[in-house]
């Protein structure tokens, strides 16, 4: 179906729904290197006061990439709750913002109405709002989850441990490890992104993480980030597994070039949960998703990169993960040129994964070839901090020599839990605590010598004075 | 704005300056004490704090290592020193072509530009192109780290050229600026090369800026994709040496041209040899093609 908007003499024609949630985008790189960005402001504006009018119902009647080519949209269309919806189905997007942004729209009524919201209309409506206006609807979004610790609990800043290395030596990612946890990370999970997709080295990567779990009883879960179908494999082979990861995408035919479906996906979740590895709670998966991933696979069909990016929520939320990721900078500046688009794309992310019911993080991050640096990123991490972030990562010195790029350090999460009060997953504090890494005031302490993690290191370090 | 050359730095007399490189920390930091953990990875571990922020120290080197990796972005290629470094190996004709990008922020934008001839260019090689086809043709770009190119582009030539066979017709090297990886199949087309390797700055690491790639692409034409090269990653002294990274890309090069393939159908089996330090990064992000 196609709109039309007029502003004063001109009048602006848009050929169907995609077409005017991608001219109502705020400017990015990737949306116009893909072409479909608005030509000029006020194109722009026609097409957010265009998008404002229309009712969420539409949403509904007129998928934007077509059901019967895409299981995404089908995943969408199939399990979203009538139920749910009845509450604001007779809203347009302009009166959506309002209604969310309404006192009376507490966290309760946010739950009650989070699986009649599609990822279009999360989309849709985050288009018409300020970044104050994503901060502070996300803040009222409460989700839980629970595998050896509680995740999202409010006032709580968990942090995945990001302990990487270019060989994956042993040594050199216990090394990591220990670093973060005398640092009061890893509550979120451990998660290493490994150079190689051997299976018996990925093995003895899980058995590495494992054992420091084990031997300091930590309340935490560990993760190895390859593809989820070596992660299958590895779990009939009895490997310790305690999150499965992915990658995903919002276009069936993006996740195709990523080599899974959501038969796969259901697979590895279904292996992993009979496991039965969780203490606290069975939310099994970790996925990473990130704006550009379906553009950069030509799978966009002309859909927006943020649009495509909430699409992709629907896919992870269908799975109740522990944690969901979107790694907002490392795609590089042809999708996100700068700190500006970069702090937007985090914000809009976070809004939507948490209007959509999702536990999601952001990897806060830039690489050397984007216009951003270290200011930029804490401005986006303390936003996301107010806004009740579920997650950020913790690296040594926000430095990953893995994967080459620029992520949150250990130190910046202790900046955010302290200056915003916000304490790590409940259990997790009551170990660091235990530990004496942290006060009984909940300040975490500088480490001496004597120290008990330093004084039964991991068996990979022991050899070291 | 990044610079796109490097400042001025002699209105300045040097013995009239005072030598600050010593400055100290004075002991407001609390130092980590499992700094020896450092010896296992290069990873920022145990950079101590002050409160639970980075001491100033610390705050000042990632700066600094942050600056390096932007100028080997944003400063561009001395593309007559390369070139006149790559005459004085002897033998070789040397030819200067430009992609479709004709700035450093448009490259950066639009990776599809990167990957094409600018018009002058294809007439430079339409010119030069030679009766009988190019065995192996070497084309060095800068990609997203001058300084990888700048630094080690020179004696990685001098290595594969002595280690080629010397049946081998290989008698032009093409420097090539604002360039993305598949720009190599549109100059390699042009010229008419059976094989192509382009040696092209990396997306540069905090800790490793001058990191050089080499994609070997058999019958390479406009449109091949990631699927049909080969990668070798990560070449610089700290990582992978020119002598190992030449032995390895011409081991390639024979395979493909034995297999009359390159790409997932060529696995590379060279690692004979031992391979030093750094493994690669194996996820290179769409800016690199």
């Amino acid at each position: 179906m196609a709109y039309r908007y007029q502003v004063g003499v001109q009048q602006y024609l848009f050929a169907d729904l995609k077409t005017v949630m991608a001219k109502a985008s705020p400017a990015r790189s990737g949306d116009f290197l893909a072409g479909v960005a608005a030509e000029t402001y006020v194109e722009r504006m026609a097409a957010r006061m265009c998008l404002a009018a229309i009712p969420l119902k539409q949403f509904l009647q007129e998928p934007l990439i077509a059901y019967e080519a895409d299981e995404v949209t089908r995943l969408i269309i199939d399990t979203h709750d009538a139920q749910a919806f009845a509450e604001i189905s007779h809203l347009t997007v302009a009166d959506f913002r309002d209604w969310l942004l309404q006192d009376s729209t507490d966290t309760a009524t946010l739950q009650r109405v989070a699986k009649g919201i599609t990822p279009e209309m999360a989309a849709a409506v985050s288009k018409l709002m300020r970044n104050q206006d994503l901060i502070l609807v996300a803040k009222k979004c409460s989700v839980v989850t629970a595998f050896r610790n509680t995740i999202g609990l409010d006032g709580r800043l968990s942090v995945r441990l990001q302990p990487n290395h270019p060989t994956d030596d042993a040594r050199g990612i216990a090394a990591s490890i220990l670093d973060g946890l005398l640092y009061g990370a890893g509550d979120a999970v451990i998660g290493i992104n490994p150079a190689t997709d051997n299976l018996t080295a990925l093995m003895d990567l899980y058995y590495l993480v494992d054992e420091v779990i084990n031997q300091y009883a930590i309340p935490t879960q560990s993760c190895i980030l390859t593809h989820v179908t070596n992660q299958i494999q590895l779990i009939e082979k009895g490997t310790p597994i305690d999150l499965v990861f992915q990658s995903v995408a919002g276009t069936e035919k993006t996740n195709t070039s990523f080599g899974i479906n959501l038969a796969i996906l259901r697979e590895a979740h279904d292996a992993a949960q009979s496991l039965k590895r969780g203490t606290v709670g069975q939310n099994v998966m970790y996925f990473e998703t990130g704006q550009g991933s379906a553009l950069s696979a030509n799978a966009n069909f002309g859909v927006d990169q943020q649009t495509c990016e909430a699409r992709a929520y629907a896919v992870a939320r269908h799975f109740s993960p522990l944690l969901t990721n979107t790694v907002v900078g490392f795609i590089g500046p042809e999708y996100l040129y700068d700190g500006k688009q970069i702090i937007r794309a985090g914000l809009e992310d976070h809004f939507c994964g948490k209007l959509l019911g999702l536990p999601i993080g952001c990897d806060v991050c830039y690489t050397n070839h984007a216009e951003a640096d270290q200011d930029d990123m804490d401005t986006l991490m303390t936003l996301l901090g107010v806004a009740g972030i579920t997650f950020i990562m913790g690296i040594p010195g926000a430095d990953d020599i893995m994967l080459n790029y620029q992520t949150t350090s250990f130190h910046d999460a202790l900046y955010l839990r302290k200056s915003l009060q916000l304490q790590p997953a409940p259990e997790f504090e009551a170990w660091l605590k235990r530990m004496l890494i942290m006060d009984t005031h909940g300040v975490v302490q500088p480490i001496t010598a004597a120290h008990a993690l330093l004084q039964n290191k991991p068996r990979q370090l022991m050899n070291v004075s | 704005m990044p610079p796109t050359s490097k400042p001025p730095n002699d209105c300045v007399d040097s013995k009239q300056a005072q030598d600050v490189s010593h400055a100290s920390e004075a002991s407001l930091v609390h130092a980590d004490p499992w700094a020896q953990l450092k010896s296992f990875t290069k990873a920022r571990i145990a950079l101590g704090r002050v409160g639970s922020s980075l001491p100033t120290q610390e705050v000042l080197d990632f700066s600094l290592s942050h600056a390096l990796a932007r100028d080997a972005v944003h400063l561009a290629l001395d593309v007559d020193t390369l070139t006149a470094g790559i005459r004085a190996i002897g033998g070789i004709d040397v030819l200067q072509v430009h992609s479709r990008a004709p700035d450093r922020a448009s490259y950066l934008l639009r990776p599809d530009w990167g990957r094409q001839l600018d018009e002058a260019s294809v007439d430079v090689l339409k010119q030069a192109k030679l009766p009988s086809a190019v065995d192996l043709l070497i084309v060095v770009g800068d990609g997203l780290s001058s300084l990888a190119t700048q630094s080690h582009a020179i004696p990685l030539l001098k290595a594969i050229y002595q280690q080629a066979p010397h049946t081998w017709q290989m008698p032009q090297v093409v420097v090539a600026s604002q360039a993305r990886v598949a720009l190599a199949d549109d100059i390699a087309e042009t010229l008419g090369a059976r094989m192509v390797a382009m040696l092209i700055g990396e997306r540069p690491g905090l800790s490793s800026p001058d990191s050089l790639g080499i994609y070997l692409t058999m019958h390479p034409k406009r449109g091949c994709s990631d699927a049909d090269r080969n990668c070798i990653s990560n070449v610089r002294p700290d990582g992978l040496s020119y002598e190992a990274a030449a032995h390895k890309l011409l081991w390639l090069a024979k395979e493909a041209q034995r297999l009359n393939l390159s790409g997932v159908g060529l696995k590379d089996e060279s690692d004979v040899l031992s391979i030093q330090a750094d493994a690669t990064p194996r996820i290179s992000p769409p800016a690199m093609t």
